[in-house]
């Protein structure tokens, strides 16, 4: 729905655009060929000799959302063929190859005859630029943001300042030399021109160096840089037209645009929050409809970039507000399935716009009028990469008395040869009023060759660069549960020393604002009982929920990535308690014997459930079934075994009857014949021994008494009742573990195809087999 | 600064940068916020650290306290805990926080976070077996959990535990069904803590200017 939507308001947004080609108003000429069956009513008296048109060709009618959907499945066509070929994509950027696609495609317009579209400035600020930046402020991290934060603001105000005034003011004298026929250009112009082509384009930025995967502290400050520029090149943009217009400017007017800076990066910050925490707010109500969470998400978030708009502040800072600020409660508060939908909304979105971008670009290129001014060009493209280089290396040199992580001379290079320009600046130069800058040909001929050197010449060597410097990559790790913890420590520690100390550093403002947020924020914006749940606690359980996630997505495949193929298990890290024992060591004959006896058990079993089914004739569809489901069972199980990492808390809701009974029934494969009661020996297996701390009851959902057979009862392995015990441990689980029960079962309330099975450490002493196998 | 200091104390100070790395103004801020917290006496105890309000909402205050009073801290080579410390040994223990100097090569700031890593290491084996049990790392999860309400112990125990597996799951790799993995010692907890860069992270930043009268 949402996206029909969108392709509505694209489609009522192209209209206002000059220059895209064959757009015609759909409602006018609709109603003539529409006329038709009603015409044929109208004068049905005087019927004419004109027959029933039985397939007629009315193209009109849907002649723009038809336009637009061929042009998005162009691109994702595009973005499809790329990563068929397979070197094309490691040695050219994407980013490349669409621009080179949109060229194309707009010479084919060209040579059919047609107008090919301009990327309308329109369409780009308020349909394709907003999920991208969406895309970015909801998956900011947010640690090594604030970390650098102050670095990023040095780059992107005082870096972006210096480098308009640079360009601009190099430029006017350029124009200013005689024999370049420049002299109608003027300070005020000039200097404008020198701010939209300053600014880092963060589409540019993170379509590249999405790619070539450097550390984590480099790509904050070039991605962080390209978004927080924004309300500088904003204010300048709307600056020095003004002052264009105006003819002059005083001390006043500076002034003035220093306040001007403050409030839209301010204001646009301030109203992104505010929509942030509705949504954070809003989220809180929604466990009854989940199917419609992300579109609040979505909404909330286009409704700060739209309010931001309307004032005239940073939308961009807008939209990273509002999705920084209502990501960790809107997290708290949705459902699984809504955060991946989020999750995959967005990157589908962003991917798309990305996408459609380039091609525009290239499309524009081909469409517009372009005034070649070689002095002007070369000179642009020069200055803008010495402006750069020599910003960058003024600011780190300040920066890195402040910093404890130096900027190195290597990370100062990938800085300044990241500073790449985009879309954005070409859409603000297309918005130039051609009355009053007569030379926006220029200027726009001009912004596309920086844009076409910088992603074609600097993006398609930074990759090699990056492998020649040798500079450190992003690394894989997953984040563990031991760092998670140790994280934490250092974090009360340090903020204890400092208080020790007698200063208030960083730490302690932190600190401070952690124990704001958890007293009152969490309550008001999160719903039940996790506002209260402590951070580590929350992490667990995620890496809980994952690594029970991708064991049951493997299908009891050969290998789970995060599994570590080691056999250690829970009874190795248990202290050995010297005290009684309940059960008397077994000596490994024994062992076999026992695991033996079972397996016969298990195999006759089987054979007694085929000839019941021949004998009975009870039709099985499922009995195919059952084997596959028997086997993938059975690898789970020995999977189980080796992955114990996270899952040793006693997992509780889908093991109760009644969850388990509701995960059957939302299964399409769930059995729905139920076994008779005394054909079957059911065996309730405490996998755990009380040597070690959890002692998880598997509970048979059918609810079984469990019937021992002799030769188990010989060897006195540990046979409960399961009624009983599993009541005993509902009882314990209920009351101790309300929290993990509540996040089970909202997961539950989606059912999905698979059940969720969380296995647990299996005693390597007990074959396991699933009660349920059998019938 | 001048007149403050006699002759005498400003050589102790200088002896004392040399030995902790402070620089003399850092240790003249730091001796006179040491003489605040102990009531100008010679020697602070852990009533003098108890009684800063700010401490007092740190979940795991009690081991900061101890971690001073630690004699393994001290750089003599000795063990055991003290009653009350000096400044020499306050200052000793706050060393451990300061940040990487400007030009470390790769050998110094491998002792660096080796250092920095054995104060934590320090701080969780409080019974200086070498070794951190599963006892001691439960009780630095439920400390950290301490402040945030009541969860339950099943929830730290089960966080504790499968972060000792996940130690003795990369640390040991094999082990089987009869080994016991005794606990964490200090070359596993430098392995694990290898994704954290230590040496950037654990420090705060001493000030060169007084700002002590601010705070309480």
């Amino acid at each position: 729905m949402t996206s029909r939507a969108m392709t509505l308001a694209g489609l009522f947004l192209l209209l206002l655009t000059p220059g895209t080609g064959g757009s015609q108003v759909p409602g006018t000429d609709g109603a003539g060929d529409h006329g038709g069956p009603h015409g044929l009513d109208g004068h049905g008296a005087n019927a004419t000799n004109k027959a029933f048109p039985v397939l007629s060709f009315d193209y009109k009618h849907v002649q723009m959302p038809f336009e637009i959907s061929l042009w998005v499945l162009l691109a994702s066509l595009m973005k499809l063929g790329f990563h068929l070929i397979p070197r094309l994509s490691s040695i050219v950027p994407e980013s490349c190859l669409l621009i080179v696609v949109g060229l194309l495609v707009g010479g084919l317009i060209r040579v059919v005859g047609e107008d090919p579209p301009i990327l309308g400035s329109q369409l780009f600020f308020l349909c394709l630029l907003p999920p991208i930046i969406l895309d970015a402020g909801y998956f900011l991290p947010i640690r090594p943001f604030t970390e650098n934060v102050g670095t990023i603001l040095m780059f992107a105000v005082v870096g972006t300042l210096w480098n308009a005034f640079f360009v601009g003011g190099l430029l006017y004298g350029v124009c200013q030399l005689e024999g370049t026929h420049l002299g109608r250009v003027d300070l005020m112009a000039c200097l404008l021109f020198g701010s939209i082509i300053s600014a880092v384009d963060p589409v540019a930025v993170l379509a590249v160096f999405e790619e070539i995967h450097i550390n984590e502290l480099l790509h904050i400050l070039v991605f962080g840089e390209s978004l927080l520029n924004d309300a500088v090149t904003v204010v300048l943009y709307h600056l020095f037209e003004e002052f264009a217009a105006a003819g002059g400017v005083t001390i006043k007017d500076v002034f003035l645009g220093i306040v001007c800076f403050l409030v839209v990066a301010l204001g646009g910050i301030l109203v992104g929050a505010i929509y942030g925490v509705l949504a954070a707010f809003t989220s809180r109500f929604t466990s009854h409809t989940r199917v419609i969470e992300p579109l609040f998400v979505f909404l909330y978030s286009y409704m700060a970039y739209l309010s931001a708009e309307v004032f005239h502040l940073s939308g961009i800072m807008a939209l990273i507000a509002c999705g920084a600020v209502m990501r960790p409660y809107v997290e708290a508060n949705i459902s699984h399935k809504s955060h991946t939908t989020i999750k995959y909304f967005l990157k589908m979105w962003s991917s798309v716009s990305e996408t459609l971008i380039f091609i525009f670009l290239g499309v524009s290129t081909v469409a517009g009028q372009h005034h070649w001014n070689w002095t002007f060009v070369i000179c642009t493209v020069i200055l803008c990469l010495v402006a750069r280089v020599l910003g960058v290396v003024g600011l780190t040199f300040m920066i890195n008395k402040f910093r404890i992580v130096k900027l190195t001379t290597k990370d100062q290079f990938i800085i300044a040869y990241g500073g790449l320009r985009g879309a954005i600046a070409f859409s603000l130069g297309y918005l130039l009023d051609k009355v009053h800058f007569p030379m926006r040909d220029m200027f726009l001929t001009a912004i596309i060759t920086v844009i076409f050197f910088t992603v074609f010449v600097q993006g398609m060597t930074i990759r090699p660069l990056v492998d020649l410097l040798a500079v450190k990559k992003k690394q894989e790790t997953k984040r563990s549960i031991n760092e998670e913890i140790h994280t934490q420590f250092l974090d009360h520690l340090l903020t204890g020393i400092e208080d020790i100390c007698g200063h208030y550093g960083h730490h302690h403002w932190k600190d401070k604002l952690n124990r704001f947020n958890k007293k009152y924020v969490k309550k008001c914006l999160i719903a039940g009982e996790r506002s209260k749940e402590p951070q580590l606690i929350a992490f667990y359980h995620k890496m809980e929920m994952k690594q029970a996630i991708e064991l049951v997505e493997s299908g009891g495949g050969v290998k789970i990535p995060s599994a570590m193929p080691s056999t250690v298990s829970m009874q190795n890290i248990q202290p050995k308690k010297p005290t009684e024992r309940a059960l008397p060591q077994l000596s490994k004959s024994r062992e076999e014997e026992i695991r033996k006896i079972l397996r016969t058990n298990l195999q006759k079993t089987r054979q007694r459930l085929r000839s019941y089914n021949r004998h009975t004739l009870v039709a099985d569809p499922y009995e195919d079934g059952w084997n596959d489901m028997f086997l993938k069972r059975r690898r789970v199980m020995e999977l189980g075994k080796k992955l114990n990492n996270y899952l040793t808390v006693p997992a509780p809701a889908p093991d109760s009857p009644t969850m388990a009974r509701a995960r059957l029934a939302s299964d399409p494969q769930a059995w729905s014949i139920k076994p008779k009661s005394d054909s079957i020996p059911t065996i309730q297996v405490d996998l755990a021994s009380p040597q070690s701390p959890d002692s998880v009851n598997m509970v048979d959902e059918f609810n079984k008494p469990s019937k021992p057979t002799e030769a188990e009862e010989e060897e006195g392995l540990m046979m409960k009742a399961p009624s009983s015990s599993a009541d005993q441990k509902e009882r314990k689980r209920d009351k101790e573990d309300g929290v993990e029960q509540q996040r089970l079962a909202r997961c539950l309330s989606d059912p999905g195809p698979t059940p969720l099975l969380i296995p647990w450490p299996a005693k390597h002493l007990v074959d396991w087999w699933d009660p349920r196998d059998v019938a | 600064m001048g007149a403050f200091h006699s002759n005498p104390a400003e050589q102790t100070y200088r002896d004392l940068a040399e030995k902790t790395g402070f620089s003399v103004e850092q240790i003249w801020i730091l001796h006179n916020r040491f003489k605040q917290l102990s009531h100008d006496e010679e020697m602070l105890r852990r009533d003098d650290f108890k009684a800063i309000p700010d401490l007092a909402c740190n979940p795991i205050r009690s081991q900061i306290i101890e971690a001073f009073f630690d004699q393994r801290n001290f750089q003599t080579n000795s063990d055991g805990t003290a009653h009350e410390i000096g400044f020499e040994e306050f200052l000793t223990v706050m060393s451990y926080f300061r940040p990487p100097s400007l030009n470390m090569t790769q050998e110094e700031k491998e002792d660096l976070r080796r250092a920095k890593l054995r104060f934590l290491f320090n701080m969780h084996d409080t019974d200086n077996d070498g070794t951190i049990t599963l006892e001691e790392y439960r009780h630095v999860v439920e400390e950290l959990l301490s402040r945030s309400g009541a969860i339950g112990q099943e929830t730290a125990k089960g966080i504790t535990d499968a972060a000792m597996l996940e130690v003795a799951s990369t640390s040991v790799g094999h082990m089987g069904p009869d080994d016991v993995y005794e606990g964490i010692t200090f070359e596993h907890f430098l392995k694990i803590l290898k994704g954290i860069e230590i040496e950037s992270r654990m420090h705060i930043r001493f000030l060169n200017m007084d700002t002590t009268v601010l705070c309480k």
